[in-house]
């Protein structure tokens, strides 16, 4: 059978294609750390006595310069911290007297699901508004959109969290205005104290998605599948939500995997306002505290969830987009 | 008469005013019968098969009659135009390297055009599916089912969306240059299949092209454009040995001698 | 007479709003916006005071003037120095190609995954808060932001025919880039710069309601937020004039930004 023009070229492979983003993956989460630890280095002065405070007794400094290895040479720090963090042993946090790792275990815990129902809740607004406000160029939608767009991309994400405090929690009551149960006080009341926050979050997303996704939709509905669609029976709306749509999440997700910076860099802020025990919170209070080991253990850490939210998004392609799977 | 068109006008709303692309066009075709209609680019051959199928871009305005079965397509409402769409008019468009959506397997984009119209499961839908890829000649039809449309080649782009368009055996199919963005080599194979189909389903074909040669190969009687308007209609035979009009004659010139010689022209 | 672009219009008339008020605040605001006043705290916006007082007394109008300064000078120093940076980094890269290019696509991927709100707190540990420590941020994330939109747009203009002659002519690579790639860049460089203040004014907002920002007495947007997270059912006026103050900076500069997008886009012109 001839090899005419059109039969994929893919011939790659998305396990490859993933396999080589891993790695990459790997490569520049090792260089930040590398850069994050430098930088830690480079703070002045001597960490005990920034950590304990220059009044403590030097037998007490000296001890704690000792468990932190401050003795040693700069790279058998680093690769003693590397080590560390590859066996799960990040150290002590000495304002929580808790071990780094399961500090960060607990935070993740709020940070993560707060992630996920922003991203969620920010495709929920955004796809059908940026769809039907495409359906109808100029229309009344899209107006809408246009309006939430430009709105939701210039308003502070914190502020929009206090308007929220203000106009609902305290209002209405029906969401708390601040503070985390815990997951152990059952799965709602624990969501509950997420909604508003991941609501402020949601919003400036939505905003960039919402244009994302009309714009997609706008030159997709031209696209000849569609009019091969519609020439087999299928209404507008039909080609619209069953053809259209579909490809047009393929740069909406793309749009995602960029803002997930932004959107982590959103739960510092947004944690704050409301008091949630999150990796925001953490780091924010553990450079106050001037508790060393745990900020540079939560960089990294911020460092390997962008990263790895990043990946995942580029995972999620092969699933969407056929041409990138085999 | 299956098709008859009357008096069909369609006109653009532009930014220079009003443009108007199909002047009056009169038209028909018979159950069975094959049509071709012949021009060069701008000849409004492809709005008139838009215009037919109801699928003109947005901002046109046809005017006139289009009859299928005595009900005058222009007057339906979208629903009904939808629900005719597929069932009754098939169409197959150019380019078959776009005319499939990407994100969907081939198999399912033929049970689709099943499941549009029909009350049918999904398993019956799939094997009718294998059943009409059998039908226009894909070879390893049964893995293709779940293939993707980059998978395939041009050649096999055009039979699926042959297959698509044949799905539910409509009494009038068009074909909008079925051929010209395919290979030479490929070419004749879908002409073929696209032949020997509308005989043996007895479908009326309005075939769209600029080659004669094509026209010549397959089609009954020819009508051929010219900017809008018809210059002339007869049996291919009767076009092609005495043209009536100054412009078939121009078309048919523009042939090498050898192969008007083979479509039977005299001169 | 060509007829501009309504969001250029109404993006300029508001920026030109904001850096009046911002240069204004340097001579005069109508009362002195770090005076504490206690008798006068928690005002609600009235006779007193245009937009009201917070908790010491301060009036709220004049710390809205004065931190308009602030969060305008900045982020504007962050985007500028950043922005120049990343220019000439991804003018360089689009011009050199090869190695060099890659490298510096490779690093700009790694620092775009540390956004300001982030690097800042890193920065903070080592430098301590303090608007010294936003800028650098800001500036740090701005390098590979312009450098990918200038590569990208030098790379566009250095395919193009006219370019080639220029070369068959002759002439050196510098003397290309600066007289026919940086002109045609130029415009997109613009807009960037205009939308990314915008950008960098909420980071600065940020870091200032984390008290990461310029430290009291000093009027900043972002700390007046965080003071009036305190008073919030006492007083809610203090919450809502320095968060309009920023979303309302933020849009004008991002409609400005795509107003001048609007009005250079080569389409547009084309369509003429």
């Amino acid at each position: 059978m001839a090899q005419a023009a059109g039969i994929s070229q893919h011939g790659k492979g998305a396990p490859a294609r993933l396999a080589r983003r891993f790695v990459f993956l790997l490569a520049s989460l090792l260089a930040v750390s590398f850069v994050i630890f430098a930088v830690m280095a480079a703070v002045p002065g001597d960490p005990a006595e920034i950590m304990l405070g220059t009044s403590a007794a030097p037998d007490t400094l000296a001890a704690l310069r000792h468990q932190l290895g401050l003795d040693q040479p700069f790279l058998l720090r680093y690769l003693d911290w590397l080590f560390g963090v590859l066996t799960g042993d990040l150290g002590n946090s000495y304002t929580y007297s808790t071990p780094v790792a399961v500090l960060i275990g607990e935070r993740l815990a709020v940070t993560l699901p707060l992630a996920g129902l922003a991203i969620l809740l920010s495709l929920a607004i955004s796809v059908p508004l940026g769809v039907l406000a495409a359906a109808r160029p100029n229309g009344p939608i899209d107006l809408l959109a246009a309006l939430f767009a430009q709105i939701g991309i210039a308003v502070p994400n914190f502020w929009i969290g206090l308007l929220l405090i203000l106009g609902v929690a305290l209002t209405f009551g029906w969401f708390p205005a601040g503070g985390f149960p815990g997951w152990e006080a059952g799965f709602l009341p624990a969501l509950n104290a997420l909604v508003l926050p991941a609501i402020a979050l949601a919003i400036p997303q939505a905003a960039v998605l919402t244009r994302v996704t009309r714009t997609a939709v706008i030159e997709l509905i031209g696209e000849d599948f569609v009019r091969t669609a519609r020439a087999k029976g299928a209404t507008p709306a039909y080609a619209l939500w069953r053809h259209v749509v579909p490809n047009a999440l393929i740069p909406v997700v793309t749009m995602l995997g960029l803002q997930i910076s932004v959107l982590i860099a959103g739960t510092v802020l947004v944690e704050n306002v409301f008091a949630l025990p999150g990796m925001g919170t953490l780091a924010y209070s553990a450079l106050a505290q001037r508790d060393l080991i745990v900020v540079q253990n939560v960089a990294l850490f911020f460092a390997a969830l962008v990263m790895g939210l990043n990946f995942a998004v580029d995972a999620l392609y092969a699933v969407i987009d056929p041409r990138l799977r085999r | 008469m299956m098709l008859e068109i009357e008096g069909l006008t369609v006109g653009f709303k532009t930014r220079k005013g009003r443009e108007e692309v199909l002047h009056g066009i009169d038209l028909s075709l018979s159950q069975g019968e094959t049509l071709g209609v012949i021009g060069e680019s701008g000849s409004g051959k492809s709005m008139l098969a838009l215009a037919t199928i109801g699928l003109l871009p947005r901002g046109a305005s046809p005017s006139g009659s289009i009859r299928l079965f005595g009900d005058d397509l222009l007057l339906l409402s979208e629903r009904q135009m939808s629900a005719i769409r597929g069932a009754k008019i098939g169409m197959i468009f150019q380019e078959p390297m776009t005319a499939l959506n990407p994100a969907m397997t081939v198999g399912s984009q033929i049970a689709e055009a099943l499941h549009l119209h029909r009350e049918i499961s999904r398993s019956q839908a799939r094997g009718e599916a294998l059943r009409l890829m059998e039908m226009v000649r894909i070879a390893r039809a049964p893995d293709r089912l779940n293939s993707y449309p980059h998978e395939l080649s041009g050649g096999e782009r055009q039979r699926v969306g042959i297959a698509i368009a044949l799905a539910l055996k409509p009494a009038l199919l068009i074909a909008d240059e079925p051929t010209t963005a395919l290979d030479v080599t490929v070419q004749a194979e879908i002409l073929d299949i696209l032949d020997q189909l509308v005989r043996q389903l007895g479908i009326g074909l309005m075939l769209i092209s600029h080659d004669f040669g094509v026209i010549a190969r397959m089609a009954d009687r020819v009508t051929v454009m010219q900017a809008g308007r018809v210059m002339e209609t007869g049996t291919t035979e009767g076009v092609i040995r005495r043209p009536q009009h100054a412009y078939t004659r121009k078309l048919l010139s523009s042939l090498p001698r050898r192969v008007r010689a083979g479509l039977g022209d005299p001169s | 007479m060509r007829r501009l672009p309504l969001s250029l219009l109404v993006g300029g008339a508001i920026t030109a709003l904001f850096v009046a008020a911002a240069i204004l605040s340097r001579f005069w605001t109508p009362v002195d916006p770090t005076a504490i006043n206690i008798p006068s705290r928690l005002k609600p916006p009235g006779p007193g005071g245009l937009l009201g007082a917070d908790h010491f007394g301060r009036d709220e109008a004049s710390m809205i003037m004065a931190g308009a300064w602030t969060s305008l000078s900045i982020a504007f120093s962050g985007v500028f120095i950043g922005g120049i940076c990343g220019t000439a980094l991804g003018t360089a890269a689009a011009a050199l190609r090869g190695r060099f290019e890659a490298v510096v696509m490779r690093v700009n991927d790694v620092i775009f995954a540390f956004p300001p709100v982030l690097s800042a707190l890193l920065l903070a540990a080592v430098l301590g808060g303090g608007p010294i420590t936003t800028i650098t941020a800001i500036a740090l994330f701005m390098v590979p932001v312009f450098a990918r939109v200038t590569r990208g747009a030098a790379l566009q203009i250095a395919a193009r025919d006219y370019i080639l002659a220029a070369r068959m002519a002759g002439k050196s690579g510098i003397r290309i880039t600066v007289e026919h790639v940086i002109p045609n860049i130029a415009a997109q460089i613009i807009v960037q710069f205009a939308i990314q203040t915008g950008l960098a004014i909420l980071t600065e907002a940020g870091l200032s309601f984390l008290g990461l920002g310029v430290s009291p007495p000093t009027p900043s947007w972002g700390r007046m937020l965080a003071e009036a997270q305190t008073y919030l059912s006492a007083a809610p006026h203090m919450a809502l004039a320095p968060g309009l103050a920023i979303s309302l900076a933020v849009l004008g500069l991002n409609l400005l930004g795509d107003g001048l997008g609007e009005m250079t886009d080569p389409r547009r012109r084309s369509s003429r």
